[in-house]
């Protein structure tokens, strides 16, 4: 492996690529983020979470096209993909919502590809990038670099991260969310709108990963298939993390971002989506096994 | 004994339309191939997600290992493999008759035990997972094995690999196919008849009932699970060689790994049949692959879009599928059946 010597005989090299791991990460905190919220409050495990990332990236390339700064999509896209997200719960999600795993696995896999061949059909299959508009910053004689659009992400994060903690700790929907996920029967005879709490989740869930997709095409590139990516990266986040742990899926979102960004150095780049998803069935083989020492199986 | 008589005519009837049906339409030999080619894809499907509950999102992973394996033991037998793909599309060497007769007839059982012998090394651990992380896991593989075969340079990586090309002199060549693919389905048609006939089939469906019962009943739950993915993997891989010299092109990520079409095409196929039943998979693809066909005709350009609404509009609505509807409209014409829930999605 002559790239591992490379990282060890250059240190700044390494460091760069474990930060620029560190503030991609960032992103996918988001997009993992809106998978917790909607799989621990509904049950159900979003598999058009990837193509509601794009589908934010899209929004931001969308409005920039018709004259918008694109900083200044960064607040819009969310607000775009929550309508969304809204119509798409109107539509499908709320007859899944009850039903068990298998359906709505299926169900969001159909909305996943029905929206990936949809943006295909209007944006074409060429992968596409926004110029954010921000500079480069250089430390250290320019040994490290450091786009001030991937520090704002991770700016972006945080903010969203406590935003998201207080919204559920503190306001009247936050706690009906609370409530719902805990005991759905429970809230519903409490007086609890279950079905808005419902939609507002999914819409949630939507309007954060439009964020993320806003950013994605401010840092990396977009292609209307390379949703799926997203989608598993949110969900080795979260089963890493736990449902409900809004700080260690900060930590592992950053873990898997320069955790990739190595494998990608060292592996070579053709190989980085390659290691996402061996790392997903490594992960969750391993825990699996290691659980069935006490008889046990992930739940 | 009415009853087995019966269905003595309907495979009869079902044969004789089969055999003559590319005779009598000679120019939909090819989709008529690929309607076999969906029957088995919904029948193997079953096996693990109808008959066992375990709902594998990644079983297109076999089908694509048998392509390639197929198409490497083919051109293996007379070249250098490595030479051959990376000349791909320039001087392609050609094969006679029966070059191509015995790499195909070698290269389909060692694609499907290959794939066989995979899926029971996978299976060690993957079995083990239950439910979504089933689901989940199988989805990962399925999309990693398209990766790694776009990245691999001694099968041609992402340009992909030209399998033999069909020779002259041995006829028609969707004929050729068409009678290929039909066999196989017959095959497995009655291997799995039989399997569920006897106390594999039992077994496997008190895996999906409540496993943990099963296993406290005394089954031995692990060995079963290796048995009915192996089965499954193994028709799927020795599918593999023949589609592939029949389409004449694998591409990694469109042809043999297909996840996001044929992937989820046989999930779909079995659902709208319905899962857990013999005749449901078949009924399902057939309905299935013509409406597609439609569709790829119709809509230009829409037909993927088309088919993302088909696959939320058959699950949300149409969860039971057709064997299943049919099962509650006339129970009676389904025999004394003690079931709870017919035909009903399985936890």
């Amino acid at each position: 492996m002559d790239n591992i010597q490379i990282l060890i005989d250059a240190p700044s090299l390494a460091l760069q690529l474990a930060i620029d791991g560190i503030l991609i990460g960032a992103i996918l905190a988001l997009a993992a983020f809106g998978m917790a919220l909607v799989w621990g409050v509904m049950n159900i495990i979003n598999i058009a979470q990837g193509e509601f990332v794009i589908m934010g990236g899209y929004a931001t390339l969308t409005l920039t096209g018709l004259g918008i700064p694109p900083l200044l999509t960064l607040p819009l896209a969310p607000v775009v993909m929550f309508v969304v997200g809204w119509i798409i719960y109107r539509i499908v999600i709320f007859r899944v919502v009850d039903r068990d795993l298998f359906i709505s696995i299926l169900a969001t896999f159909g909305i996943s590809i029905l929206l990936q061949q949809l943006i295909n059909q209007i944006y074409g299959p060429d992968i596409q990038a926004v110029q954010s508009g921000l500079t480069t910053r250089f430390f250290f004689d320019d040994a490290l670099r450091l786009p001030e659009i991937r520090m704002l992400a991770v700016g972006i994060v945080i903010v969203f991260g406590l935003g998201l903690a207080v919204f559920l700790k503190s306001t009247r929907m936050g706690r009906a969310i609370r409530a719902t996920s805990q005991n759905p029967r429970a809230a519903r005879i409490m007086g609890v709108d279950t079905d808005k709490v419902y939609a507002t989740t999914y819409a949630l869930n939507a309007a954060i990963c439009g964020a993320a997709g806003s950013l994605i095409v401010m840092t990396l590139v977009i292609g209307p298939f390379s949703g799926i990516v997203y989608t598993v990266r949110s969900f080795l986040i979260v089963i890493v993390a736990g449902l409900g742990n809004i700080p260690a899926v900060i930590v592992a979102a950053f873990g898997l971002g320069a955790a990739e960004n190595y494998a990608g150095f060292i592996l070579g780049a053709e190989f980085q989506v390659a290691f996402v998803f061996g790392l997903l069935v490594v992960i969750i083989v391993g825990r699996n096994l290691l659980l069935g020492r006490q008889r046990k199986y992930l739940k | 004994m009415t009853r087995v008589r019966n269905d003595y005519v309907l495979y009869g009837a079902i044969g004789v339309a089969a055999i003559a049906a590319p005779f009598v339409f000679p120019s939909f030999q090819i989709q008529l191939s690929f309607l076999w080619l969906m029957i088995l894809f919904a029948m193997t499907w079953d096996i693990m997600g109808g008959q066992m509950g375990y709902n594998s999102f990644g079983n297109i992973l076999y089908f694509g290992v048998g392509m390639y394996v197929s198409a490497v033991v083919q051109v293996g037998l007379f070249y250098d493999v490595a030479a051959y793909t990376s000349a791909a599309g320039a001087n392609i060497q050609s094969f006679t008759p029966s070059q191509f007769l015995w790499g195909l007839a070698l290269g389909m059982p060692v694609a499907g035990l290959a794939a066989a012998v995979l899926a029971a090394v996978l299976g060690a651990g993957m079995l083990g997972l239950r439910g979504h992380y089933f689901a989940i896991g199988t989805l990962g593989l399925g999309i990693l094995a398209a990766e790694l075969a776009g990245a691999w340079d001694y099968i041609g990586a992402g340009s992909g690999m030209v399998p033999p090309l069909f020779p002259d002199g041995l006829g028609s060549r969707p004929r050729f196919f068409y009678f290929v693919l039909f066999g196989i389905v017959v095959a497995a048609f009655f291997t799995l008849r039989w399997l569920y006939s006897g106390r594999f089939g039992l077994a496997i469906n008190a895996i999906r009932d409540d496993e943990d019962k099963a296993e406290a009943m005394g089954l031995h739950t692990r060995r079963y699970k290796t048995v009915a993915w192996g089965v499954s993997a193994f028709f799927l891989g020795l599918a593999g060689g023949p589609v592939g010299a029949m389409i004449g092109f694998i591409d990694p990520r469109d042809t043999a790994f297909a996840g996001t079409t044929w992937g989820v095409f046989m999930v779909l196929m079995a659902i709208l049949g319905g899962k857990g039943t013999i005749w449901g998979p078949v009924i399902g693809a057939t309905i299935f692959h013509v409406t597609q066909e439609l569709f790829w005709t119709f809509l230009l350009g829409w037909q993927r879009v088309a088919m993302g609404a088909l696959i939320v509009l058959i699950v949300v609505f149409f969860p039971q599928g057709i064997m299943g509807w049919l099962r509650e409209r006339m129970p009676e014409r389904f025999g004394h059946r003690v079931e709870d829930s017919p035909a009903g999605p399985g936890d």
